[in-house]
């Protein structure tokens, strides 16, 4: 295990240098970042050497990503290329939005292999329910079905409309819009088209597998065989839950991501572990740390809770050090992942009173 | 420590989240609460129906002796709790430590919740204009030779209680006797009312399919409203305005209570200057039903200043105080933020703290996990903004109306104490649809007659009268 941490290291360290090249040679880069280094007293290239010197950089303010111009973060290598813009939040203001090629693609092909074959069949189609629109996940989920082979159907959910009902105190609407949206979900699985394996967000498996249940069915008799959930908070409680009452045996693996990072996978959460979720990044093109809220140059002990703090590093994205408004316990390497990951992952308790979560 | 289970129809589930509940002074830990989640309470509310059914086996008679048996264990018995048991005085030492109210205030609010138990024949009689109760049962029968027939809208009731008084529990308590069944979201520094008052119903015999119990965050109480057909909801002036107009729920919020003194009486206040500290100061003023307002036309100084020399000179004592009377504000911050927002009022001409130079060191006692505040009476001399404030401790505003304005001024208020015998008067209180109890006399607004209906009456929240004919 050793070896694997000790070769996973150098494997980043190397990576780093070949990314941090890529976006500070002018004839690669982005306008972004080579205007930030020609006012920099500093030469990232010579000067990085290691994913740690990435401390050089300080953090990452996300804020940078309202607003336009939208092309400073083109990579000048990718100027020529069909680009696409991704947006997170939004519900009020300019959201910020991060631009993407390949990445969607890349880091949705690393996520498929770790999934199993059995329980999402390659060749069969795909149900995506969730937030599509700006979001990543739309095209990324098309994306993994049809990496897999299959064609995916998808049933759109908006949740910046949501947050605004929850806001406004319309429940009623808020009732009718879920309502809206599992029907849609359950008219496309009753149609006939084969469809086995899901994507959808805790709260959405929920309504889905009550509405299949009340009309004599479930998530199982439905057809599906997998679900890979994610989007929102993913307690060890829920994720129980799901197991116990409405998945009927069906196979489910949570995940956590965002527009800005790649997709980072569960090790096995299972009865005997409590249910426990830990999460481990696509190293090397994204990590995840966790380091102190009051000191964030300092990665917190084993077993410890501190912020999250992820770096992204593709050669269309560099983000360094970006400290995400969660907070989880820092967890040792895992046999498939010899990294660091992080379990219990929620909103960052300084910041949760202002932030409106788990809508979908 | 004690551990609170959810109770899923009376079976308890244990969750791989809990909540904490610990000492309001020293954070000691005291508790551990298991977290629902919103899902698994929209699951279990499929079920709903099967505890009216397991209610519906037992005549309303029978379940009406089994809730009075269960007020008589609620104050005398050792329950269960967790694995161990719980003596009605760890009731009230455990109450106190995580609410911040005193002991001797949680043992009144434990007679007060068992007396109501007590007298639930009576209240159902009451609330029922004395129908039997068997009509409730079978949808149908005879009164007085007129076929009568009630339909229950809802198979159970949902609760999301609150944390600060437990004497509003004595709402719910007819909900078992008409076969509908309880779910329950405890406040997060409240578990033991609920709990104990649970234990006591399942050993009085009530079936344990007919209590739900699903303590938890926010969530768990939106899901409770969003799955029971008919809930009770206790919440501030922001959820009071959500619900309104929601025929699905009746929402507690503040009771923004008065005391209306006519012209008539006014000149002579004094003989009721009892009344109105009784009225302000029992339970800490934490109930809706304390009074947060005294509107006259005239004397409102001298009447702020007699109620100053009464309230002002009450000081925090700690909880365990047979003296104490005041309870501690336990969310952080909460405290200081109310005073903050009573300086900002007392920027507002005419208003005048008549307390203030009874609060030796202020009124705000901040510690590192909890504060109090002193009571405090502000003279207003018009209606203002001040005059509109209610806070969770014994405040209140003498406001200055001339009695033709005030009815049309007072706005929203639970309970209203009009002091006058001036008949066209009485005759504007009675018909003022702003109130909802009207005491005409001198009688406290704290004064409750059980017998009659509270923010509506609950029978018909959650009976519908329907026409019905049998060939």
């Amino acid at each position: 295990m050793a070896d694997a941490e000790q070769q996973a290291r150098d494997d980043l360290d190397a990576w780093v240098r070949e990314v941090v090249a890529w976006h500070f040679d002018p004839a690669t880069g982005c306008p972004y970042w080579l205007e930030w280094a020609e006012q920099a007293d500093w030469d990232p290239r010579r000067e990085v050497e290691s994913f740690d010197d990435l401390r050089k950089f300080g953090h990452f303010e996300d804020e940078l990503l309202r607003g336009g111009p939208v092309r400073r973060w083109v990579p000048k290598a990718y100027a020529d290329r069909p680009v696409y813009v991704f947006e997170t939040g939004g519900t009020t203001g300019v959201p910020k939005s991060r631009i993407s090629i390949d990445d969607f693609r890349l880091d949705y092909e690393l996520f498929s292999k770790t999934l199993p074959d059995d329980k999402f069949p390659p060749g069969s189609n795909w149900l995506m329910l969730g937030p599509t629109g700006p979001r990543r996940l739309r095209l990324a989920v098309e994306y993994l079905a049809q990496h897999r082979g299959g064609i995916c159907f998808c049933v759109d959910l908006d949740p910046r409309w949501v947050i605004k009902l929850i806001k406004k105190g319309w429940m009623d609407h808020l009732k009718a819009y879920q309502t809206h949206v599992i029907d849609q979900a359950v008219t496309l699985l009753g149609a006939g088209h084969d469809i086995k394996c899901l994507f959808t967000t805790p709260k959405l498996l929920e309504g889905l597998a009550d509405r299949l249940e009340s009309d004599g069915t479930s998530i199982k008799g439905a057809g599906i065989t997998g679900v890979f959930s994610g989007g929102t908070e993913f307690t060890p409680q829920w994720n129980r839950f799901a197991h116990e009452e409405l998945l009927d045996g069906v196979y489910m693996t949570p995940t956590y991501g965002n527009t800005l990072m790649g997709l980072a996978a569960s090790a096995p959460s299972t009865p005997e572990n409590g249910y426990k979720i830990t999460y481990y990044a696509p190293q090397p093109r994204a990590v995840v740390q966790v380091v102190d809220p009051d000191a964030p140059d300092t990665v917190v002990d084993y077993g410890a809770t501190g912020r999250v703090m992820i770096t992204t590093l593709t050669k269309e994205l560099f983000l360094p050090r970006f400290l995400e408004r969660d907070e989880g316990e820092r967890e040792r390497p895992y046999e498939k992942y010899p990294w660091d990951g992080v379990s219990g992952v929620r909103p960052f308790g300084r910041l949760a009173s202002v932030t409106t979560v788990g809508v979908y | 420590m004690i551990h609170f289970p959810v109770l899923r129809w009376g079976e308890p589930y244990q969750s791989l989240e809990v909540n904490q509940v610990a000492h309001f002074a020293t954070g000691e830990p005291l508790a551990e609460v298991s977290q629902a989640n919103g899902g698994l309470v929209a699951r279990d509310l499929r079920k709903a129906q099967r505890a009216r059914d397991a209610l519906r086996e037992i005549p309303c008679a029978e379940l009406v002796k089994m809730v009075k048996r269960a007020g008589e264990l609620f104050q005398t018995a050792d329950l269960p709790i967790g694995d161990a048991s719980q003596s009605p005085d760890d009731f009230v030492r455990q109450q106190s430590a995580t609410t911040g109210l005193p002991e001797q205030l949680c043992r009144m609010n434990l007679e007060k919740l068992g007396g109501v138990l007590g007298q639930l024949d009576k209240i159902l009689d009451a609330l029922t204009r004395r129908l039997d109760l068997d009509i409730f049962t079978k949808g149908f029968g005879d009164e007085d030779g007129v076929l009568r027939s009630y339909q229950a809208i809802a198979p159970v009731l949902g609760m999301v209680l609150p944390s600060n008084s437990s004497g509003v529990h004595s709402l719910w308590l007819p909900v078992v006797p008409l076969q509908v069944g309880l779910v329950l979201k405890p406040g997060p520094q409240e578990p033991w009312t609920p709990w104990r008052l649970s234990q006591a119903f399942f050993q009085a015999g009530v079936p344990k399919q007919a209590i739900a119990l699903y303590p938890g965050e926010a969530e768990v109480g939106a899901a409770v409203v969003a799955h029971c057909p008919k809930s009770f909801i206790f919440g501030g002036t922001a959820t009071v305005d959500r619900y309104r107009g929601n025929p699905a729920v009746q929402v507690h919020g503040p009771g923004f209570s008065k005391i209306l003194i006519g012209d008539d009486q006014v000149d002579d206040w004094e003989q009721h200057l009892d009344l109105m500290v009784h009225s302000v100061l029992v339970n800490s003023g934490r109930s809706c039903i304390n009074c947060s307002g005294i509107w006259a036309s005239r004397h409102t100084k001298e009447i702020a200043a007699a109620l100053a020399v009464r309230l002002g000179p009450i000081a925090p004592l700690p909880p365990d105080d047979p003296k104490a009377e005041l309870a501690a504000f336990t969310v952080p911050g909460q405290a200081e933020a109310i005073s903050g927002d009573i300086d900002s009022a007392l920027a507002e001409d005419g208003v005048e703290d008549a307390t203030a130079k009874y609060h030796d060191g202020g009124r705000l006692t901040s510690h590192e996990r909890y504060g109090y505040l002193r009571p405090t009476v502000l003279s207003c001399a018009a209606t203002s903004a001040a005059a509109a404030k209610e806070y969770m401790f014994p405040f209140v505003t003498v406001v200055e109306c001339p009695q033709a304005e005030m009815l049309g001024s007072i706005g929203s208020t639970l309970v209203a104490t009009g002091i006058t015998k001036d008949e066209p008067f009485r005759r504007s209180l009675m018909e003022a649809t702003n109130i909802d109890r009207l005491n005409l006399g001198p009688i406290p607004t704290t004064q409750l007659n059980w017998l009659q209906p509270h923010e509506g009456n609950i029978v018909d929240f959650l009976f519908r009268a329907r026409a019905f004919q049998m060939a």
